[in-house]
């Protein structure tokens, strides 16, 4: 996973960094650099698709793209971001023109409380992105670093599927 | 309780979820909206433009409740899904249909709005009826307007019902449509939600946000029971705008934006006392059998148990260790708190039950706390959102400005109420022929304080308010006693007066472990008398709904009867266990097929079948989920979790400390309905999760010869109980 650790201690002047994020030039005056991507996200651009899971990493369910890769937006501090393009959920596609991923998630119902959707979403799109044919194990491998606690892996990988177009799950 | 607001308001506010964002509306007495569960205008309004508002006191955690209710409200009002707008768990508004638990959001809250709609349609046809000069019995309402059958003049819904409401009782035997005529149940219709979650536009209650709010994260004592001695308010002044709220022992920060909540939270330097009040998981299982007991009771008994049993092998055990609910996000909540009246945004399952708690903490009238729930993270019986509601309640108070609460990881895990042990000793003996001829369960469980309504909350014990305390654990001592017929049996519970952490329900409680008990022991008995595990349960099940489950389930299966283990000791096995839900609830039946290297301590679960029959089926695709749901949540139990804590907190407060089952231990499933529209409709949300530990295990035994009777099932507990054969 890139970035590191956010060490909650520091302090730095505000500096004026730079992201591209879901396709738009932002501007984030950040006096802490070390915060991670995802609290300025939901802070301050007020992308709240982006769920906090765990805050270390462990569960996926914040995961953005960067440049086109999938990353933990509770890991990567800010300034790690900057000169990058960030896709959020909100970017990935919208009820109008719905990445195909996200219409096989409603069309398989993929989600219960839907915390994990979002990161799982991206990941499976990065996913898709690099084999548009996976199979069930390798959308299983892919998916392996995220949580999701209702139980909803059996549609989540019948989504994936679906969005690839060809193998059954 | 029922506070007056003008029905337009009402409507304006119901219709779309930025009530939860709008400031508590000033009560204006024009038509009173009820939320009176005895009234039909607490459940449904019915707009001038035809529009129904439905009044939901039971919410959606995930489990599909908006889709289901809507179903069952439109099918008697003859609407279509769309023509219905649902409030839920707002104690304003809504009608107190219980807490979201047990089970019981369709079996109860949705056949009590049902019974409202069906109330509704008879009254709108009774006015049509007399507005047209036709007989009620000509009349049908459909799509928003009562009509003949033969045709001729109608009348819209909206037409027939004014502002003033139906001023109507329900009516408990106003007559539900016909089964046969169902046009919305049992359909497998799309959750409404299911789009703003994919699209990120889903408004959790992590989402609000208010005027002025302010972010806070509360710092628990780093060990259980410790008072705070000191507090460097100056640790954190290198967070701008950061401050340090402390009442007593209830600690927090708070600061206008949320990484600086964090960051102040980090930096804090506090001082508590030592503290060791806990007994360290290893040491839960002795403390069951050694007490102290709050009472013993005897909940079943036929014939003579003890004497049929006298030359039976001594009893086993069986354990259920401290669980987590191991929510994926960190509990939340959203306050204000002015000077007369409260309003607390949560993701509780049980918003009225809380009202007067909150009320009694914050010093306000009960009518002046108004609770509304919002989605959380989704949790699977009491887990921390109540305690998060109640930090942000009590931080708003203090500082006078509306606050947000966000937990941690480590606080989720470390504070969340728990799921309570249990030890569950079996013995018994079965004839050749597979009869159970003495069958004797003992059980040690904590027991549940007589009339207390909700789980002690963290915030007010902190901050020295008075609150009731004692223990909740939900129903825990169901299903103790075999569903197959026994010639003398004894059910016997010894009710402790304390439990290892606080307590609370965590999804089925109970069930799960003592099904885990009964239906392995059941297989340890076929295995005794060399006699296969499904046919000696149809031998023995008076109730063919049972019956069906589990022919279905072991069908699905091929399954083929053979004694156990697996003669072929290829390390390849199948086991099956049945449920009928606290003997009166939902069947389920579930089989497994499993593969096992003893050697490594690995069990990989290859398939599970499962066939459930809770009666009238709603909504086919949700139930579903719901079923798979509870399979994969409770593999994951049963395979690997367990609250490992010492003298001080718990210790597992990451997923490397509290592992939950990933995509990579997910195993092949089917599920198969049985509906049955002619029976009430009964939950789904738990009964498929109490089969599985011992359709599990049946199936280890299967394949192993080694029966594991401690959960959960780890990698070292396979090698020991391999390495013990």
């Amino acid at each position: 996973m890139p970035g590191k650790p956010a060490s909650p201690g520091k302090t730095k002047a505000p500096a004026l960094l730079f992201l591209t994020v879901n396709g738009a030039e932002r501007n984030a005056a950040i006096a802490d650099g070390d915060m991670p991507l995802i609290y300025w996200l939901r802070g301050e651009l007020e992308l709240t698709g982006t769920h906090l899971g765990c805050g270390k990493g462990e569960c996926g369910a914040c995961t953005v793209l960067i440049d086109g890769q999938p990353a933990r937006a509770c890991q990567i501090p800010v300034a790690a971001a900057a000169g990058r393009s960030v896709t959020t959920i909100e970017g990935l596609g919208t009820p109008l023109a719905p990445h195909p991923l996200q219409a096989a998630f409603i069309a398989e119902q993929a989600a219960q409380c839907g915390w994990c959707t979002p990161g799982m979403v991206m990941e499976g799109a990065a996913l898709l992105a690099r084999d548009a044919q996976p199979g069930r194990d390798e959308v299983k491998a892919a998916l392996d670093g995220h949580l999701c606690r209702c139980g909803s892996h059996h549609r989540v990988l019948r989504a994936v599927l679906r969005a690839a177009g060809g193998a059954k799950p | 309780m029922n506070p007056a607001l003008s029905r337009r308001a009402l409507l304006r506010a119901g219709a779309a979820l930025t009530v939860a964002f709008a400031l508590p509306r000033p009560a204006r007495a024009a038509a009173a909206k009820t939320n009176d569960p005895g009234e039909v205008d607490g459940f449904l309004s019915i707009g001038a433009d035809g529009r129904v508002t439905v009044y939901c006191g039971k919410v959606d955690l995930g489990q599909g409740l908006r889709v289901a209710i809507r179903q069952m409200a439109a099918e008697e009002l003859g609407l279509g899904m769309d023509a219905i707008t649902l409030v839920e768990g707002d104690t304003l508004l809504t009608p107190d249909q219980g807490p979201t638990a047990g089970s019981t959001g369709v079996a109860r809250g949705g056949v009590q709005i049902r019974q409202a709609a069906a109330t509704a349609r008879h009254a709108l046809i009774r006015l049509a009826a007399a507005r047209l000069d036709r007989p009620p019995q000509d009349l049908d309402l459909r799509d928003g307007v009562v009509a003949p059958a033969d045709g001729g003049r109608s009348i819209a819904m909206g037409d027939l019902i004014g502002e003033a409401g139906f001023a109507l009782k329900l009516d408990p035997q106003a007559r539900l449509r016909d089964p046969a005529e169902y046009r919305l149940v049992g359909k497998p219709l799309p959750r409404p939600d299911l789009p703003a979650k994919v699209y990120g536009s889903h408004t959790y209650v992590h989402d609000v946000k208010l005027p002025g709010m302010l972010h806070a994260r509360v710092i628990r004592p780093p060990v259980v029971g410790a008072t705070l001695l000191k507090v460097d308010e100056s640790s954190i002044k290198a967070v701008k705008g950061a401050r340090v709220v402390r009442l007593k022992d209830f600690l927090a920060v708070v600061a206008g934006r949320e990484w600086e909540a964090v960051r102040a939270a980090a930096l804090l330097k506090a001082v508590w006392s030592d503290s060791a009040p806990l007994m360290g998981h290893g040491a839960v299982r002795g403390w069951l059998k050694a007490g102290p007991f709050a009472a013993e009771e005897v909940l079943k008994a036929k014939g003579d148990a003890t004497a049929r049993l006298a030359d039976a092998p001594p009893p086993v055990e069986y354990y259920w260790p401290v669980q987590s609910h191991a929510s994926l996000g960190p509990s939340c909540a959203v306050a204000q708190v002015g000077s007369g009246a409260a309003t607390i945004w949560t993701a509780s399952q049980a918003t009225h039950r809380f009202r007067p708690a909150f009320a009694a903490m914050l010093g306000l009238p009960v009518d002046k706390v108004r609770l509304i729930y919002l989605d959380g993270s989704g949790c699977y019986g009491m887990n921390g959102h109540d305690d998060a509601a109640a930090d942000a309640a009590l931080l708003a108070k203090t500082v006078g400005k509306p606050v947000r609460v966000a937990w941690s990881r480590d606080d989720e895990l470390g504070w969340d109420p728990k799921g309570p042990p249990q030890l569950i000793a079996m013995r018994g003996a079965m004839s050749p022929a597979g009869q159970v001829l003495g069958w004797s369960t003992e059980m040690w469980l904590p027991k549940a304080t007589a009339g207390l309504s909700h789980v002690p909350l963290l915030a007010p014990e902190a901050a020295g308010i008075a609150q009731p305390r004692g223990l909740v654990t939900g129903l825990l001592a169901q299903n103790g006693d075999p569903p197959y017929a026994a010639v003398d049996l004894e059910v016997k519970v010894h009710w402790l007066a304390d439990a290892p952490l606080r307590p609370s329900n965590i999804r089925a409680p109970g069930k799960i472990a003592n099904s885990f008990a009964v239906e392995s022991f059941f297989d340890e008995l076929c295995a005794r008398v060399g006699l296969d595990p499904l046919v000696t349960r149809l031998i023995g099940l008076r109730d063919l709904r049972g019956v069906a489950v589990l022919t279905k389930a072991a069908s699905m299966m091929a399954w083929a009867p053979r004694p156990i283990p697996n003669p072929r000791r290829d390390g390849t096995g199948r086991g099956i266990a049945y449920v009928h839900y606290k003997h009166s609830e939902t069947y389920v039946a579930i089989a497994m097929e499993v593969a096992v290297d003893a050697e490594a301590g690995r069990i990989a679960v290859k398939r599970v079948t499962c066939a459930h029959d809770c009666g009238l089926v709603i909504n086919p695709d949700a139930l579903r989920m719901q079923i798979e749901g509870c399979i994969l949540q409770t593999l994951s139990r049963t395979l690997l979790e367990e609250t490992t804590f010492d003298r001080a907190r718990v210790t597992a407060t990451d997923q490397s400390g509290y592992p939950i089952l990933g995509f990579l231990g997910v195993p092949d499933i089917a599920v198969e309905l049985i509906d049955r529209p002619g029976q009430p409709p009964m939950g789904g949300g738990e009964a498929a999760a109490t089969p599985v530990p011992a359709a599990l295990a049946n199936a280890v035994f299967d394949a192993a010869g080694l029966r594991l009777r401690t959960v959960p099932f780890t990698p070292v507990r396979v090698r020991e109980a391999s390495q013990a054969l």
